[in-house]
């Protein structure tokens, strides 16, 4: 059953560019690099029990990083790409810091302040952000000399990306830490007395989440070859948070479905439908009360409760 | 809401099954529609203006039973939400899936900034409303034209006129803390200290304000306070600065968005008297106008402003270009030539476009009176054929850097 | 002088309001535990109601108005909980989802009914020529607003401090399993507490109008203020949520003023500051 829902989600993935229009080549590389960026904050929200409402932050600090060393300093793609996940890294390592000192409701509370001052500043320091105009004029990489600048390659290139963070965040929850991680969220005393440090598992993660946040980064400036502080705002923050809780929060699949089912409704129903804001709405209720856990889990338990029934 | 909307809803979702099949067999068939993509922002703090974008270029086709130039129209409608991303995804849906033949829109200069490049690249024929300076000035694009107008491009009359005819000498501004408000200000520094003045204070205000009271006391008693805002937070900026008593202390004047129909019809009789300036007004008296603009009141139950009016006249525009090349929209140089040289009559006035695509046109200098019981902007004098560089010289603008909060430096500036 | 007497009346009627805006949102989260994120929604409706009503009866008074928006959001708070929030009591992230959907639809039907424009709150008429104030002209309705904000602490705390109901509504906060041994129907107190912080939420929507006026995205510029005054202050201290509405009035309308530099990040640097050094804020009996 597992392969053959792997050989659907491969053939999903793999079968648009053959035959689809650019303009849903472009929406599935929207949705990829959504994805990424869900699934770094699901390991704060769903495995690490850290709801933050300002992951914003490190997606919209990749990209600006990224976007003005090239533009404007001059700096190649390739060095500005280390350095844009460098910064954006180090950025969490000291947010972290800072965030960590609270949990629950006041941890949401520091994410969303943190993410606000940045928000601020590039609104406001517009003679090294370009403020409200944002930065435009940017290009794409061409790693290995293969241009990005058609859908389909980029698509591949996202779906590369997108492929290998989905690896590495499996192994990263799967693995010893990844568990040390699910008990600090549900029974941090124990772990503690345990011998564990849960401060600093769950700095690690914040971290490790800030990294595949500014990939995320990354891959937005590439495509959207421009950046502007709404990409910073509460709003984007919020929007990713929504995605991951609605897919099914503390499961690998689950933020990704997330992040489509807001990207579509925001990107595509939205031309058919002028109170798509209301729609979006209506489903966050809908899913909650009938699958209180998310999109995910709740369909995964539905499946085996049917096939249980034909047994 | 639109009639156009459920029209389109159909074709479009069989053109959308087509270009999934065979994207590249669009090419044209005479017969077929041509296709007018807006974007506009219908959702968000924008909402007002982007739904009178609408309402207005629906009603233009609708009056021309949706054919220009012999031609069926088929309007599409794209909700760019005032976000950045949500535009350029958008414009894309317009160009990739919709296959449209020109663009019209989008609203905010970020909008717009966000896809100029890509509808460059796409070489898509776009009319634009936003009025960010660099758009038609130091990064110009062969297929861009504005026919509204800069941010600065109104503030410039308004400065002189009051200079000279109304001889204030010292004058705070206040404006939204982005792009449009810092160039709409510099603008006017520069025009009005050109002629004498003095730009004694510039206050610029957060987007999100919560409470305007503390940027109000700070004003400066000086000749009047100019209002570079647009939208709610300059209304909420100046209903407050009316509570606090300094409407009686100091005259207001305001740009080309600040005292829009659309804010206007929703203020008192505290906002009469306030003198703006604009490239249109629904009491212009011209033959045109004298027809849109009572037939757009008798539909919606108020005045058309610079939203409505903005489309409206992109429509105009459009019409004349595609009747000189017998609609033949597919021929995408030739209908940008067109546009440009259209040199269309529209409710505005006559409008050409300088070799940089923005509007030449008359720019109107309106006093808030009273008219059948309600607020409107009567015109109390017109400067004739105003361009983006004002009186300066074009070669020298250009090579100065484009306006900015600290460009041109504020030299009078009272502690 | 001058500066400071005008700048620090504003200080005081930015606190009244946000002290209307976050009381409801304090008090639901004192009991339930529940982070409201419709409360910036529900805020708003009030406004609008108040535009509506107060423009098309000409002579209708603002505190009825008031009022009776109170009650009306007080309506659609109450089926929210009954209908949804009952659902989720253990369930923090579907909450989050809930109250954030919940506000999404809100602001739409607003978009959909009142369109995109301002829509101005008449101020009082007998309210709107300036007072005079030590020699300077400050708008008499923002003394007033400081007032309905003494008011409504002072009615709150006799609600919770002096009444049966109160009393319930202390147990509640602070032990639940304990209130519910002794027989408080904390189901029913529950609804009417999200009842009464929404209806407050309404309200302080219509007096807050005159100065904010209705316009899309009132609802998301309200909320975070909500959210950093009741973390100030201290999570579900009423006396928090109170000082804390003044203490933030003050930084805001001080900060924007002396340091303009700053505003954008005003609110939120001093809010970073109490949350790492002291989690339970300035009053909270509780950490979070």
């Amino acid at each position: 059953m597992k392969w053959i829902g792997a050989a659907l989600l491969a053939g999903s993935l793999l079968l648009p560019p053959l035959f689809a229009g650019d303009f849903y080549i472009n929406l599935a590389s929207q949705i990829l690099i959504a994805a990424i960026f869900a699934l770094s904050l699901n390991l704060l929200v769903g495995f690490g029990g850290m709801t933050s409402l300002g992951h914003a932050s490190y997606l919209g600090v990749g990209a600006y990083i990224s976007a003005l060393l090239t533009s404007r300093y001059g700096f190649g793609h390739g060095a500005a790409a280390l350095l844009s996940i460098a910064g954006t890294t180090a950025m969490a390592a000291f947010f972290g810091v800072i965030a960590l000192r609270a949990s629950g409701l006041g941890f949401l509370m520091i994410t969303l302040a943190l993410s606000q001052v940045l928000w601020g500043l590039a609104y406001r320091m517009s003679n090294v952000t370009n403020g409200d105009n944002g930065v435009a004029g940017l290009t794409r990489p061409a790693p290995f000399g293969i241009s990005l600048d058609s859908p389909i390659s980029f698509y591949w290139f996202a779906l590369i990306v997108a492929t290998f963070a989905l690896v590495m965040m499996a192994i990263f929850v799967s693995s010893a830490f990844g568990s040390s991680l699910k008990g600090v969220r549900d029974q941090p005393r124990r772990m503690a007395a345990l011998g564990f440090n849960p401060w600093l598992i769950r700095w690690i993660t914040f971290v490790y989440a800030g990294f595949w946040g500014g990939v995320a980064g990354l891959l937005y400036v590439y495509y959207h070859k421009y950046i502007h502080p709404t990409s910073l705002s509460t709003t984007s923050s919020a929007e990713a948070l929504l995605g991951v809780i609605a897919g099914g929060s503390g499961t690998l699949g689950g933020p990704a479905v997330g992040a489509a089912l807001v990207l579509l409704l925001k990107n595509y129903v939205s031309a058919y439908l002028e109170r798509w804001n209301m729609l979006l709405g209506l489903v966050f209720l809908f899913i909650v009360l009938v699958m209180p856990t998310g999109i995910v889990p709740g369909v995964s338990r539905l499946t085996t409760r049917l096939r249980g029934g034909v047994r | 809401m639109t009639m156009s909307r459920r029209q389109f809803v159909g074709s479009v979702a069989g053109a959308g099954i087509t270009s999934l099949a065979a994207p590249h067999f669009l090419s044209a068939q005479p017969s077929e529609p041509i296709r007018i993509g807006l974007l506009a922002a219908k959702t968000g703090p924008l909402a007002s203006g982007g739904i009178d974008m609408d309402l207005a270029l629906t009603m233009f086709l609708r009056e021309r039973e949706n054919t220009l130039a012999g031609r069926k129209v088929e309007l599409i409608v794209a909700d760019t939400a005032g976000v950045p991303a949500t535009a350029r995804t958008k414009a894309q849906e317009l160009v990739e899936k919709n296959n449209v033949h020109c663009i019209i829109g989008p609203l905010a200069a970020f909008e717009a900034l966000a896809i100029a490049d890509y509808l460059t690249e796409k070489e898509m024929p776009t009319l634009g409303v936003a009025a960010a300076e660099d758009m038609t000035q130091r990064h110009p694009s062969p297929w861009f034209v504005r026919l509204t107008s800069t941010s600065a491009q109104c503030a410039y009359p308004l400065a002189d006129y009051a200079a000279k005819e109304l001889k204030y000498k010292r004058i705070v501004t206040i404006a939204d803390d982005f792009a449009y408000g810092h160039e709409m200000c510099a603008g006017f520094q520069r025009s009005f200290e050109d002629s004498g003045g003095k730009i004694i204070q510039k206050i610029f205000t957060p987007l999100a304000t919560p409470d305007y009271g503390s940027y109000v006391a700070q004003v400066k008693a000086g000749d009047a306070i100019f209002l570079g805002t647009a939208g709610s937070n300059g209304f909420r900026f100046l209903r407050q600065f009316i509570e606090y008593g300094l409407k009686d202390k100091m005259a207001v004047i305001g740009g080309m968005t600040a005292l829009d129909e659309s804010v206007l019809r929703n203020m008192g009789d505290e906002a009469l008297g306030i003198l703006t300036t604009s490239w249109y007004s629904a009491e212009l008296d011209n033959p045109l106008n004298k027809a849109f603009a009572p037939a757009f009141r008798k539909q919606f139950k108020y005045d058309p402003g610079y939203y409505a009016g903005s489309t409206y006249v992109s429509g105009e525009v459009l019409e004349v270009a595609l009747k000189s090349i017998q609609a033949n929209v597919e021929d995408k140089k030739a209908l940008m030539a067109a546009i440009r040289g259209s040199n269309a009559d529209t409710v505005r006035g006559v409008i050409k476009f300088d070799g940089s695509g923005n509007a030449i046109g008359n720019v109107y200098i309106r006093k808030v009176t009273k008219s059948d019981g309600r607020l409107v902007n009567s015109v109390i004098k017109t400067y004739p054929d105003v361009t983006q560089f004002w009186t300066y010289d074009k070669a020298a603008f250009l090579k100065n850097p484009v306006y900015s909060r600290d460009y041109p430096p504020a030299k009078n500036l009272e502690q | 002088m001058q500066f400071w007497i005008i700048q620090g009346l504003n200080s005081l009627s930015l606190g009244g309001l946000l002290f209307l805006l976050s009381s409801g949102f304090s008090l639901i989260f004192g009991l339930m535990r529940l982070a409201n994120l419709t409360h910036g929604a529900f805020f708003m409706l009030g406004t609008y109601f108040a535009a509506t009503a107060m423009r098309t009866y000409d002579d209708l008074n603002i505190w009825v108005t008031a009022l009776g928006a109170g009650i009306a959001v007080a309506a659609v708070g109450g089926l929210f909980e009954r209908l949804v929030l009952t659902r989720l009591k253990a369930n923090p992230l579907g909450q989050v989802l809930v109250t954030l959907g919940m506000s999404f639809i809100i602001s739409d039907a607003c978009l959909m009914f009142w369109g995109g424009d301002s829509i101005p709150v008449p101020t009082p008429p007998n309210l709107q020529s300036p007072t005079r104030v030590f020699g300077f002209v400050f708008p008499t309705y923002r003394l007033v607003l400081v007032g309905c904000a003494i008011a409504t602490a002072t009615l709150l705390y006799f609600l919770i401090e002096r009444t049966r109901l109160g009393a319930m509504i202390r147990a509640g906060v602070d032990d639940r399993q304990m209130a519910r041994a002794v027989g408080i129907p904390v189901s029913n107190l529950f609804t009417l507490v999200f009842c009464l912080g929404a209806g407050i939420a309404g309200a302080g929507g219509v007096l807050g109008g005159p100065i904010l006026s209705a316009y899309p995205g009132l609802d998301a510029d309200m909320l975070p203020l909500a959210l950093i005054v009741v973390i100030l202050g201290g999570i579900g201290s009423l006396l928090g949520a109170f000082i804390g509405s003044f203490i933030i009035g003050i930084i805001y309308t001080f900060g924007t003023a002396l340091f303009p530099e700053l505003a954008y990040i005003i609110l939120f640097l001093p809010m970073i500051f109490v949350i790492a050094f002291r989690p339970q804020g300035l009053f909270g009996r509780v950490g979070t």
